[in-house]
């Protein structure tokens, strides 16, 4: 009997959900909630909100974290898939790529689902950066430094960061003071005109001295921030240096997820689309200027799916750092308040839990599809730690050119 | 009411107090605030969340504030929840077992009712989320609530105050039979805790209206508020039952009366005080039925009976977990193969005991195939009852019958680490079978007898190793029974006890420590006292009037139904056994031999409720009746006195080594009830411990109301 042959399909993004995020403090407001649980209150949600969806048709769960040990260990897809109450004959791994973690748990479950091989997956991402700060557990191997494979500070982030300024003059602090003011503002009026909420599901927060709570809302905001508010806040990566709290993603802690399927079977099954995906590339850069990533991720995207940046008609792009999305913009030729971009504001303003990231972005592009029937082609986009970059180009289905592929 | 009880430490220790935050909110613009509070006693896991007066006094003040926050607009709604595992588990019964006068009694009703039913009177809905166990008052907590979830994994739901002594007084009394009916009412309030102290779980609640739904743990708070928006909207609609009719209330609590009396025969009042309670309840209003529930409350808080059954509760469930006189727990040998002697009904069932609680391979020896292919067929056909009730997965099944063996060759016991003997109780007959084990076995393999009354010393005379041998006394039916009697001799080890104990621990059992006397402790007394009773009988008492003579002690079963349970030939032989090594005081029985000669019954096969009394027909066995005998108290006064005496004595040779184990081991492995305390309490309240034995065996207070 002849094989079934692998086929490809196309992959739309039915459904994307993520907890409120908070500060990673001890004050913050997980501090006492564990991670796995954030990602399983994400996972819930999603199931909650289409139940068309037989819960045994959901072929893999994938979900990614930086830090793979303690709360965020022990292969999370497939204990998120028990915890979550999803039948044991759903499976599920675990993905890293750093920041980048959530995109890959999209972009692998995605590839599969494109190959034919599965029909319906969750994929997502966590990170509780209060639990786990960013390389505390990590033993970089002692060559990377002997031979000089990479920079000294290019395992710090907010190093490459500066090196970025170095690199590029034109960045100014100005210029990324104001992109972190603009950030802000952006968000503020996204969250009051009702673009935030709809994505969040409420967490239950158990604190020993104070009872249990509910978080609803994201914690790391700083509404009203303006440029004179920050231009006299100190350089904590270098002295003299130029990025500061206000022009970086704040440590934070929180999850995504989001609902992939096959077109067809996303049809047949009444899930609806809200995304398709068009093509995705990762690229690295030299580890030094981290921040650059998203520029060659980009390119190798846009060359894949046959199309160039004037096609794209909204830009996701996480804001680790204000200069390295700046750094982007000047490779595209692209405004610093360019319209298209981050329109809901952006990590600098709500935060970057790690591999949760990738996600929130693809989420919010799916509600600004929604909202801009006139935009054929967005993007979401990211810069990795060790020099690398991810993109995924989406086609909105509310197109008037989109065509449905059965 | 309570899990923890420190009834019987003593010094009175301070307040735990529950503390109740609250935090608000947010419900969604459409609705406004749900103010959510927490009760939380601030310790962990193994620490319930109970209340005092001063954790009643804060929840009071937080409610009163929210009632303010309530009638100026500020939330429309209160949630109250637990820290986790636990909503709360209602009153500090440490605290309830140290009160002194009415005074402080009816403070603690009054004071609980007048803050839990603020939940009532706030203004705006109040909803309980249960999130963990809700035990007595923590229920009650709930019940006063409007709306009720509960989260699916909880499974510990209960009003255990008839239990212990006490009824459900903050309220349950009147709001449960309004919330379930009268019927479903009794059954938490009566039936539930008199069958042992049974729980209700989270989807058991759903089914009888104890809660309004039930929420998956995964997301339960956050779902549980989404539902209590969605009540606020509109959304969803909880219909309430209407009342009762009264006839319908009347003739269910007729009927329950009926059973409390077949049950107990008036033996203990808090069930009644219950009763009592929910049977007028019906048409009281609020006030009136609260201020009878503050009345029952500080009359039983107030009785012996409760401080006796707080004593108990805490010696089965705390005071057991650290058997006293137990050598170090680390002393004891790894038991990685257990051997049995015999493929009898108790060697069967200790088999299949050891090899499901220790994992463990388990060979049966007997003497001919065909007992050990009856042994492995009980075995078998025990395996196969637990797997078609569910009680097994058909893996652990599988597993346990390939754990289990049977075998004619003494030497296929080698390896055993532990080897328990299981024989007929014919010493020269265990005797052999140790010194023929001695030979196969590795000297330091543990030599265990489950005999019930003989001689564990002798037993071991003779072997090379003595100081291996100890009794594990279990008791039938081995899979329920929750004692096991520890029998160290002169001679043992402190590895072979250290391991006797940590084997009844691994087999989920109670262990007690005693010493190698005849009948240890259980049998003794059981036996002292059917041997009161029969020499009643011999003595011309009519066996029905001896029969119910016990009954004002509510024993589970009276003393012929007893000797039904445990066979009569088996009760014969123990107490036959016990003469010979401790005399007259337990008097041979001609009429009990000759029923065992001709095998009848002495009572009827049980049916519905109650132990079926004495089949009068077995008195011609006894001879005639006569006036001059013992009348009904005259058999009870000289069982009381006779345990009394024996208890003495019992103590004087150090079969325990204080009271206390006296009472753990009638609780656990007699199933004496609550409120005598297992029995020395009892003893002594009524004076009996004076007046026969010269003294108070327990300090007053210890397990009975100290008067301030």
């Amino acid at each position: 009997m002849p094989h079934v042959a692998a086929r490809a399909r196309s992959v739309v993004f039915v459904e994307g959900v993520r907890t409120p995020f908070g500060r990673a403090r001890p004050d913050g407001l997980y501090a006492h909630t564990r991670a796995d649980d954030l990602v399983v209150k994400a996972v819930r949600e999603l199931v909650r909100r289409h139940p068309e969806l037989p819960a045994d048709r959901i072929d893999d769960v994938a979900i990614a974290a930086t830090t793979q040990r303690g709360d965020q260990g022990l292969t999370l897809g497939r204990t998120v898939a028990m915890l979550a109450g999803l039948p044991s004959t759903v499976p599920g791994f675990a993905v890293d790529r750093m920041c980048a973690g959530g995109m890959t748990a999209v972009t692998a479950t995605a590839a599969a689902i494109a190959m034919g091989m599965q029909d319906v997956v969750i994929a997502g991402g966590v990170e509780h950066m209060g639990h786990h700060p960013m390389g505390a557990d990590a033993e970089p191997n002692p060559r990377f430094l002997t031979e000089r494979l990479v920079a000294s500070d290019a395992l710090v982030m907010g190093s490459t960061a500066e090196n970025l300024h170095d690199r590029y003059p034109e960045l100014t602090r100005e210029r990324a003071d104001a992109f972190g003011v603009a950030s802000q503002a952006r968000y503020q009026a996204a969250l009051r005109a009702g673009q935030i909420a709809p994505d969040l599901v409420p967490v239950a927060l158990r604190d020993p001295e104070r009872g249990w709570g509910l978080a609803t809302a994201d914690e790391p905001p700083r509404p009203g921030t303006t440029a004179e508010q920050i231009a006299d806040l100190p350089t904590p990566f270098r002295a003299g240096g130029r990025v500061t709290a206000a022009t970086a993603a704040p440590l934070t802690d929180g999850a995504a997820a989001c609902l992939l399927a096959a077109e067809d079977v996303a049809a047949t099954l009444g899930l609806g689309a809200r995304m398709r995906l068009v093509a995705f590339a990762y690229a690295g850069v030299d580890p030094a200027l981290m921040g650059l990533g998203p520029v060659p991720a980009t390119q190798k995207a846009l060359a894949r799916a046959g199309l160039s940046m004037d096609d794209i008609g909204l830009v996701e792009i996480n804001e680790a750092f204000a200069v390295q999305v700046l750094a982007f913009l000047d490779a595209f030729g692209l405004a610093d308040d360019d319209p298209r971009v981050n329109r809901y504001g952006g990590a600098i303003a709500v935060g970057h839990p790690l591999a949760s990231s990738g996600v929130r972005l693809m989420t919010q592009l799916a509600r600004q599809f929604t909202e801009q029937p006139d935009v054929r082609y967005g993007i979401t986009t990211m810069c990795v730690g060790l020099g690398q970059g991810g993109t995924v180009i989406w086609e909105n289905p509310h197109h008037a050119d989109y065509e449905e592929q059965a | 009411m309570s899990t923890s009880t420190q009834a019987t430490s003593g010094a009175a220790r301070p307040e735990h107090v529950t503390h109740a935050h609250v935090r608000d909110v947010p419900l969604g613009a459409d609705l406004g605030t749900l103010a959510l509070v927490t009760v939380d006693n601030g310790l962990d896991h193994t620490r319930p969340t109970t209340f005092g007066l001063a954790g009643l006094d804060e929840l009071h003040g937080v409610l009163v504030e929210q009632q303010r926050r309530a009638a100026v607009g500020e939330i429309v709604a209160v949630g109250v929840t637990g820290k986790p595992y636990y909503l709360a588990a209602g009153a500090d019964l440490t605290l309830v077992g140290q009160i002194g006068d009415d005074a402080a009694a009816r403070e603690v009703a009054e004071r609980g009712h007048a803050t839990f039913r603020l939940l009532g009177e706030l203004g705006v809905p109040t909803f309980a989320f249960v999130n963990g166990a809700a035990l007595g008052g923590g229920l009650e907590l709930a019940l006063s609530c409007d709306y009720r979830t509960v989260q699916a994994d909880v499974r510990a739901l209960a009003l255990p105050e008839t239990y212990l002594g006490l009824v459900p007084g903050w309220g349950g009394c009147y709001l449960l039979p309004r919330l379930l009916g009268v019927a479903g009412a009794l059954d938490l309030i009566l039936t539930r805790p008199l069958a042992n102290n049974r729980m209700t779980d989270a989807g058991g609640a759903l089914a009888i209206g104890l809660v309004d739904t039930v929420i998956h743990p995964a997301d339960f708070l956050e779902r549980s508020i989404a539902w209590a928006a969605d009540v606020l909207r509109g959304v969803i609609a909880v219909e309430r039952r209407p009342l009762d009719p009264p006839e319908v209330w009347d003739a269910t609590c007729t009927a329950a009366r009926t059973t409390l009396d077949a049950r107990l025969h008036g033996s203990r009042p808090a069930p009644y005080r219950a009763l009592d309670l929910v049977a007028a309840g019906r048409d009281r209003d609020r006030d009136t039925a609260f201020a009878a529930e503050d009345d029952a409350l500080t009359e039983l808080i107030m009785t012996d009976e409760l401080r006796a059954g707080l004593y108990a509760f805490d010696l089965v469930t705390r005071t057991s977990k650290r058997p006293v006189g137990a050598p170090d727990t680390a002393l004891a040998r790894p038991v990685r193969s257990v051997g049995i002697v015999g493929a009898g009904l108790m060697a069967s069932q200790l088999a299949l005991l050891l090899a499901r609680t220790l994992g463990v391979p388990v060979v049966m020896r007997d003497l001919d195939d065909d007992r050990v292919a009856a042994g492995l067929a009980a075995v078998r056909s025990a395996v196969d009852t637990m797997a078609a009730r569910g009680r097994l997965s058909p893996s652990a099944a599988n597993r346990l019958v390939g754990q289990i063996s049977g075998t004619t060759a003494l030497t296929d016991l080698a390896r055993a680490d532990l080897v328990i003997e299981a024989v007929t109780e014919v010493l020269a007959l265990k005797k052999r079978v140790f010194a023929e084990l001695e030979d196969v076995v590795s000297p330091e393999t543990i030599l265990a007898t489950n005999t019930s009354a003989l001689s564990v010393t002798a037993m071991a005379a003779g072997l090379r190793h003595p100081e291996r041998v100890v009794g594990l006394h279990f008791f039938n039916p081995v899979a329920q029974m929750p004692l096991v009697e520890v029998v160290r001799t002169d001679a043992s080890t402190d590895e072979a006890v250290a391991t006797g104990f940590a084997v009844a621990k691994a087999a989920g059992k109670t262990a007690v420590l005693v010493a190698d006397r005849p009948g240890f402790v259980v049998n003794r007394l059981l036996l002292r006292m059917l041997a009161e009773v029969t020499a009643a009988v011999e003595g011309g008492t009519s066996v029905t009037t001896a029969d119910a003579a016990l009954r004002p002690l509510g024993l589970p079963m009276g003393p012929f139904a007893l000797m039904q349970l445990v066979g009569l030939p088996v009760a014969l032989h123990v107490l036959e056994s016990l003469h010979g090594d401790l005399g007259d005081r337990f008097a041979l029985s001609p009429g009990l031999r000759a029923l065992v000669e001709q095998g009848r019954r002495v009572v009827a096969e049980r049916t519905g409720h109650g132990e079926p009394p004495v089949d009068p027909s077995i008195q011609e066995v006894f001879g005639p009746v006569r006036d001059t005998a013992l009348d009904g108290p005259g058999v009870l006064d000289a069982v009381l006195s006779g345990l009394a005496e024996e208890i003495g004595l019992m103590l004087e040779e150090g079969v325990v080594s204080e009271p206390r184990q006296i009472d753990l081991c009638m609780v656990l492995g007699a199933g004496w009830p609550l409120h005598l305390g297992g029995i020395v309490p009892y003893l002594d309240r009524t004076g009996y411990s004076e007046r026969v034995i010269g003294r108070r065996l327990l300090p007053p207070g210890v397990a009975s109301v100290l008067r301030a």
